[in-house]
């Protein structure tokens, strides 16, 4: 256990000493926050339709932009594991006796408060363009929880992805996973929208009920049984994600 | 020397490991005393990472016993851990964190209380010439710099066994020199050391013991002194300025091995003075007439040649 904070200090060091990091969790996001409601905003608006959403096409969009945040911080992790594992130092932790994957809790955790600190800020960037969250407290508490939750397990994944990749660039495809799921699901337009195969595929991925979710959550609406989804999906994600890590990290280094 | 009837500080039998089908490591025994030096003699590729990596608890083995400090390395690697300090052939230091918070990262992760981490690190960067760059990240420093951080950072822990894989490649002459010092010190403050090196000298000048690997298999193991007992490659290098002279030198002296186009002979020599001077008279006596010499004493090539009957692969890496 001292171990492990040990290993998250070392996490938040390196985190002050590379602010990149930070900026590409929380940048990309921004610009997409940009575009879908300064570009977009007004015809997706139209086809959203005010039966569904009394509020502006801010108020959809804003949940999908915070998935995307959680998933870009991912992105950072998996790159950051990688160097780790790539570099000199992970020999010496494995040869210590320490707790053994206390520098994988360590990453996670730092990547988990960072990914929050990094979702914080975009909201308050949302609510200066014009994003108005009704949500109680409770409902506030719940959306930290899930934003939490969800960070936890596209970390635990990232962790492993940056474990199994040979190289930096290895860790590519999950990137572009977080980057296009949020696309195939109800993040930028109702799937209802969609056609055929896309609809349907977008109505059964995980980041559908988790945005869905939120979504409610930040917006005083109802989630129905979306919550219960987003929650089993979020566990089930962060357990596999953490076993599968841990049993890459076991295996003898090259 | 302590009583023979201790405990080997490390102890290795029939150690084997393969990569993919490769036999890297091909059954090696070895036995290193408590408080002394042990050196792993290799060239390139001879499996001496390898062997470190397995005895350091980085790797597993694919077969052999081992006890390090007295534990059994596959039923205890923890205990072996707690008993070890390695420095490998590549730096493992933190790049992003300064020089003295990598040493305060080790001082947390070997547990040591507040006060007594902030003195031992202290300590360590006044001992190891850090002081000055200590709130430097450690991506800023030199070679040199980055090799006794390294080191350093391997001794938080008071280990009582290191192994030092490479500890002075690389390094300038003077820097080379510390690392023996250091490693001196460490010795008689009774630990145990098990180095590889590529350089025979070096283990000439630290080793109590020094084990030959060559191809995965150990093909010698003795002190310096019974190694090179057995080690004829001395030689003179006579330079000839044309064939003529080759051909005329090589018909006075008999039995030497010629290169024709470098224009050479080397005729075999422990560095003799007599001797030497018999071998000028005789060229003299002939007529031929000497462009240069040079004496070589033996080095890891005439080890290699001696123990295994065939030179080293890799020469460019020493010279
Ligand atoms: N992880 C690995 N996978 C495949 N081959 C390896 C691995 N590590 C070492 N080898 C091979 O084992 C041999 C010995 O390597 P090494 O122990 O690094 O030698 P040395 O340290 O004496 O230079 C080399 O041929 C090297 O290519
Ligand atoms: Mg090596």
């Amino acid at each position: 256990m001292t171990d492990a904070i040990t290993m998250v200090r070392r996490n938040f060091t390196h985190t002050l000493r590379n602010p990149g990091a930070m900026i590409m969790t929380i940048g990309m996001p921004l610009v997409l926050l940009l575009v879908f409601v300064g570009v977009f905003g007004g015809a997706l608006n139209v086809g959203i339709g005010p039966a569904q959403h009394s509020g502006s096409y801010i108020d959809y969009v804003v949940p999908g932009i915070l998935l995307m945040t959680v998933g870009y911080g991912g992105t950072t992790t998996a790159m950051a594991v990688n160097r780790d594992m790539t570099a000199g130092i992970i020999s010496r932790f494995r040869t210590m006796a320490i707790s053994r994957t206390s520098v994988l809790t360590g990453h996670v955790v730092g990547s988990v408060i960072r990914t929050l600190v990094g979702t914080g800020l975009v909201i308050g960037v949302a609510v200066l363009l014009g994003f108005r969250p009704a949500g109680d407290p409770v409902q506030w508490l719940a959306t930290i929880g899930l934003i939490a939750l969800l960070a936890l397990a596209l970390t635990w994944l990232a962790v492993g992805v940056g474990l199994l990749a040979k190289t930096a660039e290895g860790t590519a495809p999950f990137t572009l996973v977080v980057q296009l799921l949020p696309f195939l699901s109800s993040a930028f337009v109702p799937p209802d929208s969609m056609s055929g195969a896309v609809r349907w595929f977008a109505a059964h991925e995980p980041f559908t009920p988790i945005i869905d979710s939120l979504r409610g959550l930040l917006l005083g609406t109802p989630i129905g049984d979306s919550g219960v989804a987003a929650v089993a999906w979020c566990v089930g994600l962060a357990l596999a994600g953490y076993l599968w890590a841990r049993a890459l990290f076991r295996r003898d280094p090259s | 020397m302590t009583s023979t009837s201790s405990v080997p500080a490390i102890a290795v039998r029939g150690l084997r490991k393969s990569f993919k089908g490769t036999v890297v490591l091909d059954g090696i025994g070895l036995d290193v005393d408590e408080g002394t030096i042990f050196a792993l003699l290799g060239p390139n590729g001879a499996g001496k990472t390898t062997v470190v990596r397995i005895l350091s608890t980085l790797i597993g083995a694919d077969g052999g016993e081992v006890r390090v400090a007295g534990h059994d390395l596959a039923g205890e690697p923890d205990s072996i851990r707690a008993a070890i300090g390695v420095t490998g052939q590549f730096s493992a230091v933190d790049n992003l964190l300064t020089g003295e918070e990598n040493l305060v990262l080790m001082a947390h992760l070997h547990h040591l209380d507040r006060a007594a981490g902030r003195r031992r690190v202290a300590e360590l960067l006044d001992q190891f010439d850090l002081v000055e760059a200590a709130r430097k990240p450690a991506a800023t420093y030199s070679g040199g710099m980055r090799r006794r951080l390294d080191l350093a950072m391997t001794l938080i822990g008071d280990p009582r066994v290191i192994f030092l894989d490479e500890p002075t490649t690389g390094l300038d002459p003077r820097s080379r020199r510390m690392m023996w010092q250091t490693i001196r010190r460490l010795v008689a403050g009774g630990v145990t050391i098990f180095l590889t090196t590529q350089y025979l000298d070096e283990a000439d000048e630290l080793a109590d013991r020094i084990a030959v690997l060559d191809h995965g298999k150990l093909v010698a193991v003795g002190t310096a002194e019974e190694l090179k007992r057995g080690i004829p490659g001395g030689h003179v290098r006579l330079q000839f300025g044309d064939g003529a002279g080759l051909d005329a030198a090589a018909r006075a002296l008999g039995e030497v091995s010629r290169d024709d186009e470098a224009l050479t002979l080397q005729v075999p020599s422990d560095g003799n003075v007599a001797a030497l001077r018999a071998l000028l008279d005789r060229l003299e006596l002939a007529g031929v007439e000497v462009d240069g010499l040079s004496l070589h004493t033996p080095d890891l090539d005439d080890v290699f040649f001696a123990l295994t009957g065939h030179p080293t692969e890799t020469t460019e890496a020493h010279q």
